[in-house]
């Protein structure tokens, strides 16, 4: 009887200690030390891994990275409040850091840390520091389109010959500036028959992001479609020189489809670790930070004066975007309420 | 122990022990099924908490309809599909004297260790055609109908031969035998697994995305992405959930009590197997065809993409290793878990036969009519709101997984539950062990090969899940699902082939062993049939 109990007993203990060992064990995969700054990260994981790691071994301060697109953390930065895990959220454009601004979510940032990037590329209100900038352009096969037959407008894109031949990301965050811009240039009635264009163009081409957009051009499933730049120096440095049936070429100097958009970075009002994400902060604008950027396979433009971007794009000073600026982008509400207007999204 | 001391078990100590209130096993079961109940409960709180009124004008009639009829087409089509195809396999295997029988038999189960969503990649990412409605539909029906085709390949076996020699001896022809009394023997377990096909497609949510077709659970994904927005959500969440309980209900009402029982003695006797002669060849084609479609062609497009290679300027948060650790260490405990609590509530409903104890054993299956994605989007406002220390950590979604698959847990282990005999217990009870020790050396044994199974189905349907750990994935962590899914999504799909490849690699021994249970099962005509997971 005795060993029987003994047994039984052993059993218990042994299936105790496997729940237990098991649950430590799974308790061990998450990083959340309190020590940990928590990074809610809407960039590309090219950029952020990158810039995370150099950080972490320079200042010795971990950082849990959540990735997801911009737009969903910032709503789940709002629907979180104040009980928030996040410190710190690094977006692709401005209008997801101006719509948490707006709602009084985010920490003001070090002067000095601002100070580091020109003033046109940072919060109005001094809450979000620039990090870096892309430029939304003409993706086109060269196969099936000779530059000489590309539009020189995006108004153009809305134009019939285009019809089936366009590939558009709408529900995609970097198709929102575009849709600003062209409101800001023509007017809300034009932008919405403008879009309507668009709309019929490319509804056999829809796609969820820019990368889809990029590959099926590239592919030659569409012929043509507009992008932020750095998607395809991606691409190409993804499948090398032979394998590219596309190139990239800029609209027409001022055009409204032309737009430099910022990607930034700010601290949450809830965090319990201020310290530590204004160094992040700090870091990601300083030269070694912007040396990272220039030299990660995400191709965006760093916004320190005289850090070149990679791969021999056309410096930053020589662009000729159309003239936005970072309050006019918004918080993104209007383009998005326009695309509704017309389906575009729901 | 030997059968003659049956008999001579003491009745006075198993009596005593069988009258004393199980409270051990009720406190358990009580509070596992209270908390299955939290994530519906939550929703139908928060429902009411935004009034119902509120969420009938966010549910847009134009967009509900549009997605109600996405979603039954979609239905109708692949659940008649893979109830047509999965029997018809099933009958080939089982009843016919195919060559090579054996062999098809396993080859024609394994699609489903492949998950819906890198069967939908392994489409559209060479036949860019392959979308929308058609996509789906293809997609869908090679992924499922081996839910059909297990099942059914079990009633065919054990179904009783007499009835079809008296229906062919009565001159009935042989079409009309099959129809007439093959068939409609294994109706019930028709019925329960087309159920399973129904419910496996409500919940699916990578494979719609990929193939860019609408319906709920990308509905409900995008109006997450849009403002992380919890009453429309909500609102989403409950018209998918009505609709999974309208098949489950559907099922229940058309389910016939039939005779299943065999007119002879219980003793199993194998049917004769019918000859091919010149249609050999044509059923050779068919079962190679379905085999070639539903594993030959993701496998070997996984392979192609691995060749191709590709370098992905996306860096993996994880390795490959990495996230097969994360993948079987998450679906490990959560199997673990589910098996665990699994066996108290079918212990308490097979020895307390009572009508509390069936209907606490029923309501675990209430998370059956719960999308995988609605627990997910249930727990993460739950804890988000009220339990703030679990919120991102791997604990939740571990629990979500025990969750998710407990309804499998509960099919696997309650079948060896039943053919553990109470008597074996009280056997052990008279020869002087208490009550806790004869659980432990008389019952686990005789249940340990269905709590063995629970664990592979759980631990299965954990690796190849995506949809509710997109949501639930802790920071800083990818699993090979979610790891897979950002650079199909990245279209890097050089780099995804790798992962997806030890997804399905990890999950075939499990399923492999999982096909040989299925093999010696007969069929219960269990409410739910017998369940086997598909990914959702």
């Amino acid at each position: 009887m005795r060993n029987v109990k003994t047994g039984w007993r052993r059993g218990c203990l042994l299936l105790g200690t496997g729940v237990l060992l098991a649950v430590g064990i799974t308790a061990c995969g998450s990083s959340g030390g309190s020590n940990t700054l928590v990074l809610y990260n809407g960039q590309h994981t090219e950029t952020t891994d990158a810039l995370v790691s150099a950080f972490e071994h320079k200042t010795g301060i971990e950082v849990s990275v959540r990735t997801n697109d911009e737009d969903v953390l910032a709503d789940q930065i709002v629907q979180e409040g104040a009980n928030s895990p996040a410190d710190l959220i690094f977006t692709e454009n401005s209008p997801a850091l101006e719509y948490l601004q707006g709602k009084n979510l985010l920490a003001p940032v070090d002067a000095s840390t601002l100070s580091m990037v020109s003033s046109k590329d940072n919060s109005p209100d001094g809450d979000w520091v620039g990090v870096s900038a892309r430029v939304s352009v003409l993706v086109y096969n060269t196969t099936m389109l000779r530059p000489s037959q590309l539009p020189t407008s995006v108004l153009a894109l809305a134009q019939p010959q285009w019809k089936g031949e366009l590939a558009i990301a709408p529900s995609e965050t970097d198709f929102q500036p575009i849709v600003s811009a062209v409101a800001k240039a023509y007017g809300e009635q034009a932008a919405l028959k403008w879009l309507e264009g668009i709309k019929t163009n490319g509804l056999s081409h829809e796609y969820a992001d820019n990368e889809t957009i990029t590959s099926s051009v590239n592919s030659g499933q569409a012929e043509i479609g507009i992008i932020n730049q750095y998607y395809w120096y991606r691409l190409r440095a993804e499948s090398g020189s032979a394998a590219m049936h596309s190139a990239i070429a800029f609209f027409t100097p001022r055009d409204p489809g032309y737009v430099e958009d910022i990607s930034g970075a700010a601290i949450l009002k809830s965090t319990h670790h201020l310290r530590q994400a204004q160094e992040f902060l700090a870091f990601i604008v300083s030269k070694q930070g912007q040396e990272i950027i220039a030299q990660a396979d995400s191709f965006e433009y760093p916004l320190f004066p005289g850090v070149a971007a990679a791969d021999g794009q056309p410096p930053l000073a020589s662009l000729q975007p159309y003239p936005i600026t970072v309050a006019e982008l918004g918080d993104g509400s209007f383009p998005v309420s326009l695309m509704t207007k017309v389906g575009l999204v729901t | 122990m030997t059968a003659a001391a049956l008999g001579t078990a003491p009745v006075a100590v198993a009596e005593r022990s069988r009258h004393r209130f199980p409270w051990a096993l009720s406190t358990t079961t009580v509070l596992v099924v209270g908390g299955l109940l939290v994530p519906l409960s939550f929703l139908v709180f928060e429902a009411t908490q935004v009034g119902w009124r509120q969420i009938w004008s966010i549910l847009d009639q134009a967009t509900v309809a549009s997605l109600l009829w996405n979603t039954i087409r979609l239905a109708v089509a692949v659940t008649i599909l893979c109830a047509v195809i999965g029997t018809g396999a099933a009958w080939l295997t089982e009843r016919t004297a195919l060559p090579g029988r054996r062999a098809w038999a396993v080859l024609l189960v394994l699609p489903l260790v492949i998950p819906d969503f890198v069967v939908a990649w392994s489409w559209s990412s060479i036949f860019p055609s392959v979308h929308g409605y058609f996509g789906a539909v293809l997609v869908m029906t090679l992924g499922l109908y081996p839910l059909v085709y297990l099942p059914m390949a079990a009633a065919f076996r054990s179904a009783d031969p007499g009835q079809e020699e008296a229906a062919r001896g009565l001159g009935l022809s042989r079409i009309a035998v099959w129809l007439r009394i093959s068939v409609r023997q294994a109706r019930s377990t028709l019925l329960g697994s087309s159920l399973l096909v129904c419910l496996a497609l409500l919940a699916e949510y990578g494979a719609f995305e990929n193939l860019r077709y609408q319906t709920f659970t990308t509905a409900i994904f995008t109006e997450l992405e849009i403002g992380f927005a919890t009453a429309a959500a909500c609102a989403l969440s409950l018209v998918l959930v009505g609709l999974s309980i309208l098949a489950l209900l559907g099922e229940a009402v058309f389910r016939e009590h039939g005779r299943l029982q065999r007119s002879g003695p219980q003793v199993a006797r194998g049917a004769r197997r019918h000859r091919l002669g010149r249609a050999t060849p044509l059923a050779l084609l068919a079962a190679a065809l379905l085999a070639g479609l539903g594993l030959g062609f993701p496998v070997a497009i996984v392979a192609y993409w691995m060749v191709q290679g590709g370098a992905s300027t996306l860096p993996a948060t994880v390795s490959v290793a990495g996230a097969a650790g994360y993948s079987a260490l998450y679906s490990g405990v959560g199997a673990l878990i589910a098996t665990v609590l699994a066996l108290p509530v079918t212990l308490l409903a097979a020895r307390r036969p009572a009508r509390w104890t069936a209907a606490l054993e029923r309501s675990t299956f209430v998370v059956q009519a719960l999308p995988g994605l609605v627990i997910a989007l249930a727990l993460v406002y739950f804890v988000e709101r009220y339990m703030t220390f679990v919120y991102q950590s791997p604990e939740l979604l571990v629990v979500a997984y025990s969750m998710m698959f407990f309804p499998l847990a509960i099919v696997a282990v309650r079948s060896s539950v039943a053919r553990a005999p109470e008597a074996l217990e009280e056997i052990g009870r008279s020869l002087g062990a208490g009550p806790m020790m004869v659980r432990l050396r008389v019952t686990l044994p005789l249940v340990a090969p269905g709590l063995a199974a629970a664990f592979c189905l759980v631990f299965l349907s954990g690796v190849t899940e995506l949809t509710a750990t997109l949501l639930l994935v802790p920071n800083n962590v990818q699993t090979l699902a979610t790891q897979f899914w950002s650079f199909t999504e990245n279209v890097s799909y050089g780099a995804a082939a790798p992962y997806a490849a030890t997804m399905i690699a990890m999950s075939i021994v499990p399923g492999y062993l999982l096909s040989r249970w299925f093999d010696r099962r007969t069929i219960h005509a269990a409410p739910v049939g017998t369940a086997v997971g598909g990914p959702s």
